[in-house]
């Protein structure tokens, strides 16, 4: 199990996949929301793969877009894969939930979405976990203002 | 009419109702401000929901706009109980990003404190653990023991608990002269300390029954849940970063890593219990060869890391501690994620304790080891 | 007045007389048990003040510290200061509790203990109430507490205090056998419930040295269940501190809370009245049969001396437990008592009658 072999099953089952960042430290790819599910089943299930552990899943915003980034790596083989989801749509963005596929993933997504608003579809149980029911906004957008608690230098 | 609903009242089993418990904010087990929604038939815990967030103070969002520097301080307010480890894990992260050729003697010290750090943890844990099972003696067990390493950490660095020892490039002050002795003198005292952990808890009939077979989680499940540290080994999932993904002096000390199968209580409870061995090992091979050098390498004042994204993993008390850095090139970073272990641990509560009674749940929190400020931070 | 450290009796006698020869007799007896009333009230005030001070050096002394020490030399003081504070302190009624109900409870478990220690004979001639069913009486009047813990639980409209309480119901009831039991044991030696008698039986010799190997497993049994009996650890299922924050009496404060902390103490020392009083002898010396020589010596300490001292033992080894072992699970609770303390307690039982017909006891 290695990149190289990776990246070409990858390709294989999403074509418009985009790889970076081989010569930092893990593999990425880029994909869309749409290929998520099935991407990550393949990965998840595949007996190449089988990237079994979800070690982080978080979020990241770009001011133009958002990206999910989800660390994976096999408890087998130790080989890492980190996939990122683009999500154009700032107003409303949303993403297939993977809680199925990693049980972990229930907790994070709901970190996600507490901390950047993005939706995850059939998510069981989609609240706030962090910050209170009734907060507005969410924190770790860039646009995020908030004046009483937060001091601009 | 009467007689046919006294006859349907006989006919049916009385009736039975699930009922709802607020376990904490403020309840002894918790340790800390942690909320768990019990829904209880009897004292037998059909759910565990836990809600989070009492403490939580945004550190994420607080790195955005601090330096490299700053950041180091603010991560031993997560998880108070392994911070050196946390501090270690975004210096090296800082020093991946810059590609820092860091020191020998930073590398040795730093594994050191590291371990002695996870001894406390282990300790405060282990005297916990009785309390919550109703041996409050041990809770004064474990805080004698940990004291004098607490006096070794106040002696090198001047902090007892947030200790910010480390900096990016290396360490804050070089060690004391009386590090090396005093380390020593632990590591024979705990020698014959262990043991006594062992004749208090560990063998005691009333403590292997309210442990052995509770609190169950299997290997899969474990995995994924993303339940790392002792807590994960204890069910069979090799995740010692340490092993996989050595760093600072990790990869030339000799140690084993402690996988249980079983998968219960007693198997966490073992697997930490073991881990204690595991690391005044660790420190035995490493205390007298601490090489000469300098104790920190040579940084510009503002540290910008290069574009791009960087990921560090370490191993704290409670498990994979990760810090994934999104750097655009300024002086703090762009996005600063902590993947905090407690946060997946606590995740996985609800499949262990389901079916299992109150006490249980107590039981079983306590061998997840929980930090509440590691989960909410 | 004759006053003899060795026999109460003629000291006891001689107060009665005088009272009958100032007052008329019916306010003659009215005077006597109000004076025994106001003994009782101060001995258990003290009994409870010094059992958390001393309970609280026991558990020190486990745990390698030192215990109060800053109220008065050595923290003698600082019981006082705590009953003080709880003086003072704001009586709580949590919203929607059953406020008469609530009241009651506190009363209920402070009065169980006031009156088995009537029962309780702390030297010779030194007993209120010497019934020919003394033992009976005691086993069955602290047990009432057991009521007060129930409606304390139901009444503060708390579900930690239910859950509390419901274990404590189910606890008491079922270990309440086990002591009986292991209680009655003996009595098939003894022959008699009433306490002087059982004392007077021991004249030659302790129960415990005297019956047989059967006696010694009583013993074991009682001490067990008796802990479980009166909520002590491991046995705290009612309160369970960890898991149930304080059990039932989580939302009590101020004095009812003083209530419920001093009836566990005075039940503490009720427990180990009857268990010295059984098995050791009560004020009974240590004597071996008729070593004549040896008798004497032992003798010559006070009974009195011999009473606190067995107390003070019995006490010492129930807090041993308390501050060493883990608590049980309310199953396992059950479990240690339906199957196995229950059965080996009826064999004994049965071992002893056989013993007791066969003559081979001492």
């Amino acid at each position: 199990m290695n990149n190289e072999l990776l990246r070409s099953l990858i390709s294989s089952k999403v074509p418009e996949a985009e790889f970076s960042g081989e010569e930092t430290q893990f593999l990425n790819v880029i994909i869309k929301p749409e290929d998520l599910r099935t991407l990550t089943e393949f990965l998840r299930n595949d007996p190449q793969t089988k990237l079994d552990f979800l070690f982080c899943m978080t979020a990241v915003d770009w001011m133009t877009h958002f990206f999910t980034v989800y660390h994976l790596r096999s408890t087998e083989t130790d080989q890492t894969l980190v996939i990122k989801v683009k999500i154009n749509d700032r107003e409303n963005p949303e993403v297939e939930t993977v809680c199925d596929i990693w049980k972990t993933a229930e907790f994070h997504e709901r970190e996600v979405y507490d901390l950047f608003g993005i939706k995850f579809k059939n998510h069981p149980d989609l609240r706030r976990i962090l910050l209170e029911d009734d907060w507005v906004g969410y924190p770790l957008r860039k646009d995020y203002k908030d004046e009483a608690n937060i001091v601009e230098l | 009419m009467i007689n046919e609903e006294a006859n349907t009242a006989v006919e049916n089993k009385p009736e039975t109702q699930e009922y709802f418990i607020n376990m904490g904010p403020q309840h002894p087990s918790t340790h800390g401000v942690l909320r768990l929604m019990l829904t209880l038939d009897g004292e037998i815990i059909k759910k565990v929901e836990p809600h989070l967030g009492f403490i939580h103070r945004s550190i994420e969002k607080m790195c955005e706009k601090d330096s490299y520097q700053q950041i180091v301080h603010l991560t031993d307010r997560m998880d108070y109980l392994s911070c050196h480890m946390n501090n270690e894990a975004v210096c090296l992260c800082v020093e991946q990003g810059l590609q820092l050729e860091i020191p020998e003697r930073v590398k040795v010290i730093r594994t050191i404190i590291s371990e002695l750090t996870r001894l406390s943890s282990h300790q405060l844990w282990w005297g916990v653990m009785g309390m919550d099972l109703g041996a409050i003696t041990t809770f004064l067990y474990g805080f004698r023991d940990r004291e004098m390493i607490t006096d070794i950490f106040e002696e090198t660095c001047g902090a007892r608990l947030t200790m910010n020892y480390n900096v990016p490039g290396g360490l804050m002050f070089d060690i004391h002269p009386n590090f090396q002795k005093r380390t020593k003198d632990f590591i024979t005292y705990f020698k014959k300390k262990l043991p006594e952990y062992d004749d208090l808890l560990s063998n005691n009939v009333i403590f292997t029954e309210r442990t052995k077979g509770i609190g169950m989680l299997s290997k899969e499940d474990a995995i994924s849940y993303g339940v790392t540290g002792p807590s994960g080994r204890a069910s069979g999932f090799s995740c010692d970063v340490r092993k996989h993904f050595p760093y600072s002096a990790y990869d030339r000390v000799d140690f084993r890593e402690i996988i249980y199968t079983e998968g219960d209580c007693y198997a966490r409870y073992r697997a930490r219990i073991d881990e204690m061995h595991e690391s005044m090992k660790i420190i035995e091979q490493l205390i007298d060869n601490i090489p000469e050098g300098d104790y920190k390498a040579k940084t510009k004042a503002v540290i910008k890391l290069p574009e791009g994204e960087y990921y560090q993993r370490v191993e704290t008390a409670r498990g994979e501690l990760g810090v994934y850095v999104v750097s655009d090139n300024k002086k703090s970073p762009y996005r600063l994620k902590f993947r905090s272990p407690g946060f997946s641990n606590l995740s996985a509560l609800n499949i262990m304790a389901k079916g299992d009674k109150i006490a249980d749940l107590v039981a079983t929190m306590s061998t997840l080891d929980l930090v509440i400020p590691d989960i909410d931070r | 007045m004759n006053f003899n450290i060795y026999d109460f009796t003629g000291f006891v006698n001689s107060i009665k007389q005088w009272l009958n020869s100032v007052f008329p007799p019916a306010v003659a007896d009215i005077t006597g048990f109000v004076i025994i009333g106001i003994c009782f009230l101060t001995f258990i005030t003290l009994l409870g003040l010094s059992l958390v001070y001393i309970e609280r050096k026991v558990c020190a002394f486990f745990q390698q510290r030192l215990g109060p020490m800053r109220v008065g030399f050595w923290g003698t003081a600082q019981t006082v200061a705590d009953i003080i504070k709880l003086i003072f302190k704001e009586p709580l009624i949590a919203k929607g509790s059953d406020k008469f109900l609530f009241n009651l409870a506190a009363f209920i478990v402070i009065v169980a203990p006031f009156m088995a220690i009537a029962a309780v004979p702390f030297a010779k001639g030194l007993h209120v109430l010497d019934f020919d069913i003394g033992l009976f009486f005691i086993t069955a009047v602290s047990s009432i507490g057991v009521t007060g813990i129930l409606l304390a639980g139901w009444s503060s409209n708390n579900k930690y205090s239910l859950i509390g309480a419901m274990r404590s119901g189910a606890q008491i009831v079922s270990y309440e056998l086990s002591v009986v039991l292991s209680l009655l044991t003996i009595i098939v030696l003894t022959g008699s419930l009433q306490l002087s008698a059982i004392i007077e039986s021991q004249r030659d010799g302790w129960w415990i040295f005297k019956g047989n190997i059967p006696a010694i497993i009583a013993f074991f049994i009682f001490i067990i269940a008796s802990t479980a009996e009166s909520n002590r650890g491991p046995f705290d299922m009612a309160e369970a501190e960890s898991e149930l924050t304080a059990g039932f009496h989580t939302e009590y404060s101020g004095i009812k809370f003083a209530y419920f902390f001093l009836a566990e103490y005075i039940n503490l020392f009720i427990i180990a009245a009857v268990g010295a009083t059984v098995f050791f002898g009560g004020w009974m010396p240590l004597h071996i049969g008729n070593f004549e020589f040896f008798n004497k010596i032992m003798d010559f300490i006070p009974p009195i001396i011999w009473f606190f001292g067995k107390i003070a033992a019995l006490i010492f080894l129930i807090m041993w437990f308390k501050w060493t072992f883990p608590r049980l699970r309310i199953d396992q609770l059950l479990t240690l008592e339906w199957k196995y303390l229950l059965p080996i307690n009826l064999v004994n039982l049965l071992m002893m009658s056989v013993v007791a017909l066969n003559g081979w006891h001492f």
